[in-house]
C-alpha cells in the first residue's frame, strides 16, 4: 500500500532519520517504538509530507509522492492523521471539526457529511458532544475527536503521532479502546506509541527505530519475547 | 475660561471633524490592505539563488517608514504629489489631502503588517498541520482555520493602531488642510483665546478615538460569545 525507498530527513546538519526502508500493507497494523529523539514522529511525519524527506522515495499506487509535481492534497485526503496535541479547531464546534474538510476539501454535500459526522461520533462514544466547544472537552475526548475528524475523510490509512502521551492516565483506556475497534475493523495504521502492553495485543508489526534507523521489526511476539539487537533489548528492559 | 464663542465657531470644528474622518477612514482602509500586502511580501518564499527579493523591499520599506518622523513623511508625500503632472488639474487642496492619506496610511501599514504578523504567529503551527493534514491547500487553511483564530489576537491590537491614525491625521495640519487641529487654530486666530479652542479639539478627538475604541471593544465581545467556553 504505501512502500517506503531509502528515506532520510536532515535538520540542517543533524540527520534525524537515515535510509528508512519498510512497506505497508493493507490492513496491516504497524506499531514504531524506539527511545525519544530515534527519529519515530519524523518518519511519520515525512509519510504524510508534514516534513519533506531529504532523500527517498514514497511510492503510493505506483506514484512517488515525494515528487514535486505529485499532489500533495489530494494524497493528504487518504491519510489520516492524528496528533499527539490533538489540534482540534478551537473555534469550531464539535461537528463542525468533523465536516469541515468533507464539505471543504472534497466537496460532499452538508447533510451527507453531518449524516456521516453523527455516526463516526457515535463509534467513539460521543454523540452528545456535537455542539460542543473542544475547550470544554476532556484529552480524551479531545483526542477521540481528532480520529473521528480524520476517519470523516475516509482515508485508506491512519497514521498516529504517540496519541496518548499527553493524556492523563486514566483517559489513555479509552483512546485506546477506539483505536483498538478500528483496527480490528481492518483500518491500515501506523502508529507511535509508547504503550507496550497495546502494541503487543494490537500490532501486526513492530518497528524498533534508534538513530534514525530501523534497527530491528517482526510480530509482536517474537520482538518483545526474543529481540534480537543489543539496542533493542537495552530498550525493552527499560520500558517493560 | 470662556466657551461663549463656542457656538459661534461650531460649524468650523463640524467641518473639521468632517476632514479628520475622511484622513483617517481612508487611511485605515489604504493602510489595512497594505499592511497586508507588505506581511506576504514580507514572509514571501519567492527566492532568486539566495536572495528573496520581496522580503528586501518589504525589509526596506518598514525600515524606513518606521525611522524617520511621519511629518517628514507627509511633507515628503506632498512635494511628490506636487511633481506628478497631473496636481495641476487637482482642485485646491486636493494634493495636500493626497499626500497626507498616502504618508499617514503607508506609515501605518508597516506597523498593520507586524500585528498580522504577530497575530497569525499566534496560531499554534499544530492547526496549521492538523488542516494540511485534512487535505486542505494552503490558502483554505489559512482562511477557515488560521485566519478566524489570528483575528482574536490581530483585533485588540489594530484597534489601537487605528486610534493612532486617528491622531495622526493631525499631521495633515502641516499641508494647510482644514481638520480638527487646523479648525482649533483658526478659532484661536479670530477670538484670540489661547486655549479653549484647542480644548474643544481634544474633546472632538476623545469623542473619536473613544467611540471607536468601544466600537472594537464591541466586536471583540461579539467573537468571544462566538465560541463560548
Amino acid at each position: 500500500m504505501i512502500r517506503i525507498k531509502g528515506l532520510c530527513k536532515d535538520f540542517g546538519t543533524h540527520r534525524v532519520l537515515n535510509g528508512i526502508t519498510t512497506e505497508i500493507k493493507k490492513g496491516e497494523v504497524v506499531v514504531v517504538i524506539g527511545p525519544s529523539g530515534s527519529g519515530k514522529s519524523t518518519f511519520l511525519r515525512c509519510m504524510n509530507l508534514l516534513e519533506m524527506p531529504t532523500e527517498g522515495e514514497i511510492i503510493v499506487e505506483g506514484n512517488n509522492i515525494t515528487d514535486p509535481k505529485a499532489d500533495i492534497n489530494k494524497y493528504r485526503t487518504k491519510l489520516g492523521m492524528v496528533f499527539q496535541q490533538f489540534n482540534l479547531f478551537p473555534h469550531k464546534t464539535v461537528i463542525e471539526n468533523i465536516m469541515v474538510s468533507p464539505i471543504m476539501v472534497k466537496k460532499i454535500a452538508k447533510e451527507d457529511a453531518y449524516k456521516k459526522a453523527v455516526s463516526l461520533l457515535n463509534m467513539v462514544g460521543l454523540a452528545e458532544k456535537e455542539n460542543a466547544y473542544p475547550a470544554s472537552l476532556s484529552g480524551g475526548q479531545q483526542q477521540r475527536i481528532a480520529i473521528a475528524r480524520a476517519l470523516a475523510m475516509e482515508p485508506d490509512v491512519m497514521l498516529f503521532d504517540e496519541p496518548t502521551s499527553a493524556l492523563d492516565p486514566e483517559m489513555v483506556g479509552e483512546v485506546l479502546s477506539v483505536m483498538k475497534d478500528l483496527a480490528n475493523a481492518g483500518m491500515t495504521m501506523v502508529i507511535v506509541s509508547h504503550e507496550m502492553g497495546f502494541a503487543r495485543e494490537v500490532g501486526d508489526r513492530i518497528l524498533f527505530m534508534d538513530q534514525g534507523e530501523i534497527l530491528e521489526e517482526g510480530c509482536p511476539e517474537e520482538l518483545f519475547t526474543r529481540p534480537q539487537h543489543v539496542r533493542t533489548k537495552e530498550f525493552l528492559s527499560k520500558v517493560l | 475660561m470662556d466657551f461663549s464663542f463656542a457656538g459661534q465657531y461650531m460649524p468650523m470644528f463640524f467641518n473639521g471633524i468632517k476632514l479628520t474622518l475622511i484622513i483617517s477612514v481612508t487611511s485605515i482602509g489604504l493602510a489595512t490592505a497594505v499592511g497586508i500586502l507588505v506581511y506576504l511580501l514580507k514572509t514571501s518564499s519567492l527566492a532568486i539563488g539566495k536572495a528573496y527579493p520581496f522580503r528586501m523591499v518589504a525589509f526596506a520599506f518598514i525600515e524606513v517608514m518606521r525611522g524617520t518622523p511621519v511629518l517628514l513623511q507627509v511633507l515628503v508625500a506632498y512635494v511628490l504629489v506636487s511633481m506628478s503632472p497631473y496636481s495641476a488639474s487637482l482642485p485646491s487642496n486636493m494634493a495636500a489631502m493626497i499626500a497626507s492619506i498616502v504618508a499617514i496610511s503607508l506609515n501605518s501599514s508597516v506597523y498593520i503588517a507586524e500585528i498580522v504578523r504577530a497575530g497569525i504567529q499566534s496560531v499554534p503551527r499544530g492547526q496549521m498541520e492538523a488542516a494540511r493534514s485534512l487535505g486542505m491547500p494552503h490558502f483554505m487553511a489559512m482562511r477557515e482555520i488560521i485566519m478566524p483564530q489570528a483575528i482574536k489576537n490581530i483585533l485588540p491590537a489594530i484597534g489601537n493602531e487605528f486610534v493612532a491614525v486617528i491622531k495622526g491625521s493631525s499631521m495633515a495640519y502641516v499641508l494647510g488642510i482644514a481638520e480638527l487641529t487646523f479648525s482649533a487654530k483658526v478659532v484661536q486666530g479670530a477670538t484670540y483665546k489661547g486655549l479653549e479652542p484647542l480644548l474643544i479639539s481634544a474633546m472632538f478627538y476623545l469623542v473619536l478615538t473613544f467611540s471607536l475604541g468601544r466600537l472594537i471593544g464591541w466586536v471583540e465581545g461579539r467573537m468571544k460569545a462566538s465560541d463560548s467556553h
